[in-house]
């Protein structure tokens, strides 16, 4: 887009969009090859004992309308595609969360055949959670920490 | 004027889509809103664990086997261990095969409580899901405490089990029984007697007796058609042989029957838990387990949380295992699917999928069929790629 504003008409505009992102970010999940273990954790955030919903945070069915993709486990050969599909569906600005030990190294996978590694290999990463699974209050942390580098 | 030949309406479902946190696509051929057709593709959670594990010692073996499904993680790992101690000749002591069962319990009400949840929300009923994953936090906190850690809880060992069960953990566990003993009440008079809900189940999905042995349905999607199948029953396994397990099955083979049936077995399983706690037998939680295995082949069969999981291991005598083939129930269960999802509606698709509750990560095992007439084939990876673009376009 053409930036034609004078710079402190586009300096507030880049605040007010920053506040929107941060205070409601549509987050997307998708399993590229995971054990489920951390995707049950992830459903864990989003009820009522942790609820992720009380920072604006809304789990969102469709890469278009998704600001943060949170990914969870090794990437096998089958998903790679389409893991870069969904990434590429997302609209700009986008940030990716990497959930567990598997996206960030392999993990346990770490050397079985259809594994093409982990999920930076494919796509770029923002925040990395490690754990297998990360407990759901150490999801809820990352994302915590995706929205404080935001501010700056 | 000519008329034209009606064309097939293909909904494409996947693999990534909101009603499954899961990857696996699903083709729906459509009348209207009526489903005629259905095919399912499966294979974007292929990581190569049975060849992993070949590549592993018998201990790292487990580690790895335990993450072929993050819900039902323990079975798996106690149908390699006694798999493997058969094959060893160890005798495990019976208090480690009391926890076992102890932890497998607990297993089958999380993962129960799980599906309950997940299952109503395709039903668009979310407060009962809030309300299943909200108690479902006690079962996790109790296996937590028992064990370390919320999910792959590595409670065994070759020979044993890692943990044991002091007073305080038992007092706490028994605590939690009676708190989800009252929700479990709940849940069935409400999957009984809501009416909206009811319609959204009763008479959906009907899966005959004949049809379920056909297909070879397993664990609760068989048992609520009426098939006696449990190998807790069957076959007692571990600790089952002193605390037997009553099946619970029902007629009617629709989706009301398979949420009855699983909410039935949470109360089972309380049961069992309470008999466990109450009957432990004292001694070592641990007998020493040899590095190398003898050669020699077995099949250890447990039952899942969603029906009987089979584990073919092999040992040529080395530190390694020689061949693990793992037979997951969601595998047995998905031909269900696809035969009772024709004449639904199109929105009661994730229904019926959720219904047997799939596990993706369990299913997604790879199998190379040589036929005698045939010479062999050996493919890389690029053309069978190619085969798979070219097959899945017809």
């Amino acid at each position: 887009m053409e930036n034609s504003l004078p710079a402190p008409w586009q300096k507030a505009l880049d605040q007010i969009k920053t506040w929107a992102r941060i205070n409601s970010p549509w987050a997307i999940h998708y399993n590229s090859g995971s054990c489920n273990g951390c995707d049950i954790e992830i459903l864990a955030t989003i009820t009522p004992r942790y609820d992720l919903e009380r920072f604006g945070i809304k789990l969102q069915g469709s890469p278009r309308h998704a600001d943060v993709l949170i990914c969870t486990g090794p990437v096998t050969r089958q998903s790679r595609d389409r893991l870069r599909r969904i990434y590429d569906q997302m609209p700009d600005p986008k940030f990716v969360v990497a959930v567990g030990s598997c996206g960030i190294s392999g993990g346990a996978f770490h050397g079985c055949y259809n594994i093409v590694g982990s999920i930076s290999e494919v796509i770029p990463v923002d925040v990395y959670v490690p754990g297998c699974p990360p407990r759901p209050e150490a999801i809820i942390f990352g994302v915590a920490q995706l929205l404080e580098s935001l501010k700056k | 004027m000519e008329k034209s030949e009606p064309k097939k309406f293909v909904v494409p479902i996947g693999p990534q889509h909101p009603a499954l946190k899961e990857p696996g696509h699903f083709e729906f051929e459509v009348d209207g809103e009526i489903v005629t057709g259905a095919t399912a593709r499966f294979g974007y959670v292929h990581r190569g664990i049975e060849k992993g594990a070949e590549t592993r010692s018998w201990i790292q073996a487990m580690y790895l086997l335990e993450r072929v499904c993050g819900i039902c993680s323990h079975v798996h790992a106690t149908a390699f261990a006694l798999g493997a101690e058969k094959l060893a000749k160890v005798t495990v002591p019976p208090r480690a095969q009391a926890i076992r069962v102890l932890v497998g319990e607990l297993e089958r009400l999380h993962s129960h409580m799980l599906w309950l949840g997940v299952a109503v929300h395709e039903a668009g009923f979310d407060t009962l899901f809030m309300y299943s994953w909200r108690d479902r936090e006690i079962v996790m906190d109790l296996l937590e405490g028992l064990t370390g850690n919320r999910v792959n809880y590595s409670a065994n060992v070759l020979g044993g089990v890692k943990i044991d069960v002091d007073d305080k953990q038992r007092d706490d566990i028994l605590k939690g029984l009676e708190v989800l003993e009252q929700r479990a009440q709940y849940y069935l008079k409400v999957v009984t007697t809501d009416e909206t809900f009811l319609g959204r189940t009763r008479g959906i999905g009907t899966m005959t007796y004949e049809q379920a042995e056909l297909l070879g349905a397993v664990g609760p999607t068989g048992r609520a058609s009426g098939v006696k199948r449990d190998v807790r029953v069957e076959a007692p396994y571990a600790a089952y042989p002193d605390f037997p397990v009553n099946l619970i099955t029902d007629t009617r083979g629709d989706l009301e029957a398979r949420f009855v049936v699983r909410i039935k077995e949470l109360f089972e399983a309380i049961r069992i838990i309470r008999e466990i706690l109450d009957k432990m037998p004292t001694g070592e939680i641990q007998t020493k387990m040899p590095r190398r295995v003898p050669e020699g082949e077995t099949i250890s069969r447990v039952e899942a949380p969603r029906g009987e999981l089979l584990y073919y291991i092999r040992s040529a005598g080395g530190d390694k295992p020689d061949r693990v083939k793992v037979r997951t129930p969601s595998l047995c269960n998905w031909g269900s699917v696809l035969t009772t999802a024709v004449g639904h509606k199109l929105a009661d698709m994730p229904m019926i999928l959720s219904g047997i509750d799939p596990c993706f990560s369990c299913n997604d095992r790879a199998a190379i069929i040589r036929r005698p007439d045939q010479p062999a084939q050996a493919w890389d990876w690029e053309s069978l790629r190619l085969h798979g673009i070219e097959y899945y376009k017809r």
